[in-house]
């Protein structure tokens, strides 16, 4: 079934750790994948398996993680290239684009993780 | 081997400056007291060892000479009519000071990492100032201790343990014990699991709440309705007797006020919410500031333009407007024809589109190692790592300034370096 979200980018540690070090496999294990709570995660796969999040702006392709702290309906993207594929780009007038409270819909896909170059080169 | 004591960790905003380095035939082997976080980002890994070039983005970079790639980036910027300097936050502010003369030189845009972080602060600032207090403070005085849409566990790892929590202070010996902590965010975080209280709010209700909380305390909760985004009133009315209870209350503030909508109006609202419990005890308010010398960038551009960021040089005289002048603004609109991105990764930070615009104009990148923005860059310049291999000042997130030592010797030269020739040959090709 197809999930609708409400789509929050941001940090965290491990994102933090492989940040100066993006080419690396660390680097998209720490920030290719979307978090939603079990319940929400349950209508689109197993823990693991390959998402594809669309929004307005974009989609992309990540990993599918539980994380019980979200409540129902939110989802969250480790800041970086896969998340930014998706966020709003309106900076509203005030310099910042829209990196929080994106609406977006999540579906199960066979569909492969783009590594970081791969990503990059659909905008050139 | 050398061991290092005292030394300040360039990664975030909490410069901590506890670190204990050992170092070995010029490499750093053992990083102590740091986070991971940290200790990664000193320990370093794989650089770009040379510098490179490319005229078709598509295509492989080749090798070339530092003088070489200094030319052709001088060359760029030289025959742009609207350059975009960004970056800058993971750079010391001698660097930023160089930055910004060739951005007046180039009549050009200058920008930092904030524009995507803490921009929106500043904004809320310029109109009702930030009562605030360096961390010191914080750390010997507060008992209440507020994070509002920010998760230091995750983003600023040292923080409660260094400064807001767990720390003992010279008011406070009990430490953690001494501390209601209150943590507001939209999902229970790490943060939010050590909190004595947490407040999950809907997304994007922070203005709402943050004005409920303010009719509350002005005496007026009859107009408060029982819920407000999300929160029950019960909880809002517990929360300001909490935050008027204490002796000294510190609130720190992250991207969930900044980056959700309402932007910097959330941030204006919650300084007077601060200014508004100052009439009855001792609050400040800070944000948390994510590179370690995004602050500093703020202050250098602030004294040397009169701005702190997303300055316009266009004019002859600097000027400043962020949702014009802003990077994101400027290369949404596809007014920007060069870029260089210095100290800042652009193509991993900033939305689809606006890499979309920089994948299709000459892009000069001055950093140490290969990201995203290098899969766009047609100049690719690599510096030694300010704050490890470099000397120089950056301001911790509450405004002090803390000198950073050089723990090794660089073996690529300084963006200092590399900036002062820019200038040099961009004055030379315009003939002044
Ligand atoms: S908390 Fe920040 S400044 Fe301190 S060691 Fe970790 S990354 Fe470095």
């Amino acid at each position: 079934m197809t999930l609708k979200v409400n789509l929050i980018t941001g940090r965290t540690i491990d994102q933090g750790v492989t940040i100066e070090n993006k080419t690396s496999s660390d680097y998209q294990e720490a920030t290719a994948y979307c978090e939603l709570n079990s319940n929400d995660a349950g209508k689109v796969g197993k823990p693991g398996s390959n998402i594809k999040i669309k929004t307005a702006h974009g989609e992309v392709v990540v990993k599918l993680k539980e994380n019980n702290g979200n409540p129902d309906g939110l989802a969250f993207i480790p800041m970086g290239p896969w998340a930014n594929a998706l966020v709003d780009p309106d900076t509203k007038g005030c310099g910042m684009p829209g990196f929080k409270g994106i609406q977006a819909t999540i579906d199960a896909t066979n569909e492969k993780v783009l590594l970081m170059k791969e990503l990059i080169a659909r905008y050139k | 081997m050398t061991v290092i004591t005292d030394a300040l960790c360039p990664f975030c905003g909490c410069t901590c400056d506890d670190i204990t380095v050992v170092v070995e035939d010029n490499k750093i082997t053992e990083v102590k007291h740091a986070c991971k976080v940290g200790a990664a980002k000193i320990k370093g890994h794989h650089r770009i060892k040379a510098p490179m070039m490319r005229t078709d983005k598509k295509g492989e970079f080749r090798e070339v000479s530092y003088d070489e790639a200094i030319e052709a980036a001088a060359k760029i910027l030289a025959g742009s009519k609207r350059p975009l300097m960004y970056g800058w936050a993971s750079a010391l502010c001698e660097v930023h000071k160089k930055g910004i003369l060739l951005a007046e030189e180039l009549g050009a845009i200058i920008d930092n990492t904030a524009t995507v972080c803490h921009a929106p602060s500043t904004l809320a600032v310029h109109e009702k100032g930030l009562p605030s207090a360096t961390l010191g403070q914080v750390k010997n005085r507060a008992d209440v201790v507020v994070f509002w849409g920010s998760n230091p566990v995750h983003a600023h790892p040292r923080h409660m343990g260094r400064y807001s929590v767990f720390a003992k202070g010279f008011f406070n010996e009990k430490g953690r014990r001494g501390r209601k902590v209150i943590v507001v965010d939209v999902r229970k975080t790490d943060t939010a699991a050590m909190a004595d209280e947490y407040i999950q709010l809907q997304q994007g209700s922070d203005y709402l709440v943050i004005s409920a909380l303010r009719a509350i305390l002005a005496g007026q909760a009859a107009v408060v309705p029982d819920a407000v985004g999300g929160v029950p009133k019960e909880q809002l009315v517990k929360l300001v007797d909490t935050l008027k209870a204490a002796k000294f209350g510190a609130v720190f503030f992250g991207m969930g006020l900044t980056q959700s909508i309402s932007r910097y109006k959330n941030i204006d609202n919650a300084i007077s919410l601060i200014t508004e419990l100052n009439a009855f005890t001792k609050y400040v308010i800070t944000p948390m500031r994510g590179h370690y010398n995004v602050t500093g960038f703020g202050n250098v551009c602030a004294w040397e333009t009169g701005y702190g960021t997303a300055v316009d040089f266009a004019r002859g005289a600097p000027y400043y407007n962020p949702g014009e002048t802003a990077a994101n603004d400027v290369l949404l609109r596809k007014e920007t024809d060069a870029a260089m991105i210095i100290a800042g990764d652009a193509g991993a930070h900033f939305p689809a589109d606006s890499v979309r615009h920089l994948a299709r104009i000459p892009v000069v990148q001055i950093d140490p190692y290969w990201n995203p923005t290098t899969e766009v860059a047609n100049v690719v310049i690599p510096v030694a790592i300010c704050g490890v291999e470099v000397e120089g000042t950056a301001y911790r997130m509450d405004g002090v300034s803390l000198r950073y030592r050089k723990l090794i010797e660089p073996e690529h030269p300084t963006d200092i370096e590399i900036l002062e020739k820019i200038t040099e040959r961009v004055r030379e090709i315009r003939g002044d």
